[in-house]
């Protein structure tokens, strides 16, 4: 075996190795070129306070977004996102509510290790995800069909949840300072939410890259019956996805509620919708078998650069939402070329 | 020679694709009227020379005359304008729509209102119920695909290229999944269209019905055009040998196997699907390279796909080594240590995304599994790079996508994955298909070699010199049965091209 790597690093700069690079790279460039030109164009947006606040926001978002796109390497796609991380959000609010706020949601909630509402929402955020697993797995529903259903149903849960009579579903506040530190606290200089995140990320990439799951969910979105006919446990392996990716909505939703200090069941609506077009943006493919956690971070941060800019230029909220879908749909095109040329 | 005398002409057609000559200076002429029946082996090049009349493949060289008029289509829609049809050996209707909806196709009759265009279905239904009561079909137009017979969506079709107003009607393999019934009402339908002066080239290697509908006979043989005959001065012997005609050279690696001991033991195995295979009933001795034949539909590949825990078994046993076994899954199949490569490469094969490592792992990659639950990459990298060296893989690294490896190699690839599975049945499903002549040749060393070291192999072919030069036994089946077990020695072509054919 030769090894061409070692020779095209000797390689000398050139048109065309720079039109590889860009083409290989072309995310990397949108995204240095958004915080270039939003940057320059706007003297607020490149201060530290706002990067720092860019990137709290993107800590949630990548979260999600990572439980996100292994669902769409291994083929699926995940519409229950979204709502689980509002049922997550409620739940971990409803228990780290202060024992001396008024209108509790558990009126005798006693005091609690910040532990237990933390475990609490990734827990709901599981239980949504093995309910997944189990129905495309086992009932065979495709995964579309069984998340939309599973969306709808978390979204009615949640609701129930905060639905307390005769006051009706009302937000829940009050929550105690050691549980909205992890949204706005720090450690040392690190804010927590930030290092929270970054260890998720971490995480995720040792499980996709380095671990027998991780390459199973490769090969089932790459070729579900060669993986089949290769003895890949697809079952099994498709239960243990949906049901990570459910523990990372749940997270999330913690996270989301230790940060604004509150919840409504109407928390993580569409975010399922944001995760998946991060995911795309930064390369994963709708088809499966395609994608890779630094994709994915770059995809959020483009998003949330995008969101926020778009905020500090001034630009009106309806046509925030008309660049956006402008966006997904050119980044992909101008991804999709790494991979279309060869055919 | 006057234009008359034929309508579709072929002239000297040539076409290569990488790596293989596939049709070879052929010539072939058809009458007006007449059923045109070309015969020959998988692979012989039948179905490529007709895809270059019907514009899916362009010829290399040569020509092709309509009418006395040269032609070249570039599309099929060109090719049904002009009167060629071509009715496909695997069909795919819209199995969800409507029979006229199939049936119209691509030139849905429209109704003008003012500027808006509507699909007229009154005229839909009424023009397709003539084509088909013309032909004697009993098909209700406006029933779903998916309600029909393959002998009524065939029927369909014919009528489809009929109301093309073709002269020229292409039929692929037409009765591989027909019943003999209905093979009988498709005859009557091609004598009515015969009547109507229509052509029809009838592609078989079925040699009882080339006997029974056809006029003149075209034998092909790798690519080339053997000879064209009137059909009542042949005999099915003289054209069995014009098919299989060749000789063996030295394509094939001498073989220094023992078969020693039954490992794999089938006894009246039966699909649960009806039409499949059924009272199978074989052994394979350890170091046996087994071979299994017969022709396209023989559901040779349902059976070790069954064996490997791919598809249901009705009746039967399957016993390993002596002791009765039930794989229903791969996993299992694995854990008695068979190995499956299957005949469809890009289908259940390769990861086209993947690199050409975890290609290699993918079946073994429970073994490479750290006490950490990390995978040991250095150990499984290590693995991989031994074994893709051995069986000389060409790739630049084992980063390489696998996708972007020849067919030889990729087919090297998966021969690695389930070595390393280190298998002690490996079961071989066309294992040189679209591979090019040299790598065949290694992949046949391979196997030798593995079945020296004692391993079993199974190996289906289509292609008979390679039944031949490789197994040590070989098991002929036809319309999903067993008609009989040759020993490699005394296997011949003819034999086989008998057993094959023997039910049909």
């Amino acid at each position: 075996m030769k090894n061409p790597a070692s020779t095209s690093w000797s390689k000398r700069i050139n048109a065309r190795s720079i039109r590889e690079f860009a083409t290989k790279n072309a995310i990397i460039l949108v995204l240095a070129a958004l915080v270039l030109v939003i940057g320059i164009v706007k003297n607020g947006f490149l201060t530290p306070d706002n990067l720092v606040n860019i990137m709290r926001i993107s800590s949630v978002r990548l979260i999600i977004a990572l439980g996100a796109a292994g669902v769409l390497i291994s083929g699926g796609v995940d519409l229950s996102a979204g709502r689980t991380v509002g049922l997550a959000a409620v739940v971990a609010a409803s228990l780290a509510q202060r024992p001396d706020y008024a209108s509790k949601i558990f009126p005798n909630l006693p005091y609690m290790w910040v532990i237990v509402p933390i475990l609490a929402g990734i827990a709901a955020g599981l239980l949504v995800g093995i309910i997944n697993g189990l129905a495309i797995a086992y009932l065979k529903v495709p995964p579309f069909i069984a998340t939309l259903g599973t969306m709808v149903i978390v979204w009615g849960a949640a609701s129930l949840y905060v639905d307390r009579p005769p006051l009706g579903a009302q937000p829940i506040g009050g929550l105690r300072t050691d549980f909205t530190n992890l949204g706005t606290g720090s450690v040392g200089f690190m804010p927590t939410i930030i290092l929270i995140a970054l260890i998720v990320y971490c995480i995720y990439w040792v499980m996709l890259n380095k671990t027998q799951l991780g390459k199973n969910i490769y090969a089932i979105g790459g070729n579900l019956n060669a993986a089949i006919v290769s003895g890949v446990n697809v079952k099994k392996n498709l239960v243990t996805l949906y049901a990570i990716a459910g523990m990372l909505y749940g997270l999330g939703g913690v996270l989301l509620s230790a940060r604004s200090g509150g919840a409504t069941n109407n928390y993580g609506q569409s975010y399922e919708l944001d995760a998946i077009a991060a995911s795309v943006i930064g390369g994963v493919s709708n088809m499966g078998g395609i994608g890779t956690v630094a994709g994915v971070l770059t995809g959020v941060l483009i998003f949330e650069v995008l969101n926020n800019g778009l905020v500090v230029l001034g630009i009106s909220a309806y046509w925030q939402q008309v660049v956006k879908g402008v966006i997904i749909v050119a980044a992909v095109a101008v991804d999709i070329r790494k991979y279309s040329k060869k055919r | 020679m006057s234009s008359s005398e034929y309508v579709l002409e072929m002239r000297n057609i040539s076409k290569n694709f990488p790596g293989v000559k596939a049709l070879d200076d052929v010539t072939l002429k058809v009458a007006p009227g007449t059923v045109h029946a070309i015969v020959g082996e998988n692979g012989a090049g039948k179905s490529t020379l007709m895809k270059c009349v019907f514009g899916l493949y362009t010829a290399d060289d040569g020509e092709v005359i309509l009418n006395g008029q040269p032609v070249s289509f570039a599309s099929t829609k060109q090719a049904l304008d002009a009167g060629i049809a071509m009715i496909q050996q695997e069909l795919l209707p819209v199995l969800q729509r409507s029979v006229m909806e199939n049936f119209w196709l691509g030139r849905f009759p429209e109704k003008n209102y003012g500027i808006i265009k509507i699909v007229d279905e009154k005229k839909m239904y009424a023009d397709c119920k003539a084509v088909f009561d013309d032909l004697r079909l009993n098909i209700d137009p406006a029933t779903k695909v998916f309600n029909l017979s393959a002998s009524k969506i065939q029927s369909m079709e014919i009528a489809q290229a009929v109301s093309h107003h073709s002269k020229v009607i292409i039929m692929d393999e037409p009765t591989s999944s027909l019943t003999e019934n209905e093979v009988e009402h498709l005859f009557t339908i091609i004598r009515k269209l015969k009547d109507q002066g229509i052509a029809i080239v009838y592609i078989s290697h079925r040699i009882e019905e080339i006997f029974e509908i056809s006029d003149e006979v075209t034998i092909m043989r790798d690519g080339k055009c053997v000879g064209t005959y009137p059909t009542k001065q042949l005999t099915p012997e003289f054209v069995i040998k014009q098919m299989v005609g060749r000789t063996l050279t030295n394509m094939f690696p001498p073989r220094e196997n023992t078969p020693d001991g039954v490992v794999l033991k089938v006894e009246n195995l039966t699909s649960v699907t009806e039409h499949s295979f059924r009272d199978i009933t074989f052994d394979v001795k350890k170091g046996e390279i087994f071979g299994i034949g017969g022709l396209v539909g023989a559901q040779r590949s349902e059976l070790v796909e069954a064996l490997f825990g791919l598809r249901s078994v009705k009746s039967g046993t399957v016993s390993i080594d002596g002791k009765k076994v039930v794989i229903t899954s791969p996993i299992q199949a694995k854990q008695y240590k068979m190995a499956l490569l299957t005949e469809e490469r890009r289908a259940t094969g390769i990861f086209p995304v993947l690199s050409v490592l975890d290609n290699t792992i993918m079946a073994s990659i429970g073994r490479y599994v750290h006490k950490s639950g990390l995978l040991d990459e250095k150990t499984g990298r290590r693995d991989a790079g031994k074994i893709i060296d051995t069986l000389r893989v060409k790739t630049p690294s084992l980063a390489t996508l696998i996708e972007n490896l020849s067919g030889g190699n990729q087919q090297k690839v998966i021969v690695a994955r389930w070595l390393l599975t280190q298998p002690d049945i490996l079961i071989l499903d066309e294992p040189t298909r679209g591979i090019d002549v040299g790598t065949k040749y290694e992949i046949y060393s391979i196997i030798a070699d593995l079945a020296k070291k004692g391993k079993t192999i199974i190996m289906i072919s289509s292609e008979m010199p390679e039944l031949i030069g490789m197994s040590d036994r070989i098991m002929v089946m036809c319309e999903g049965r067993v008609t009989g077990i040759l020993d490699g020695k005394e296997a011949t072509q003819e034999r086989i091209m008998t057993l094959a054919t023997q039910l049909m």
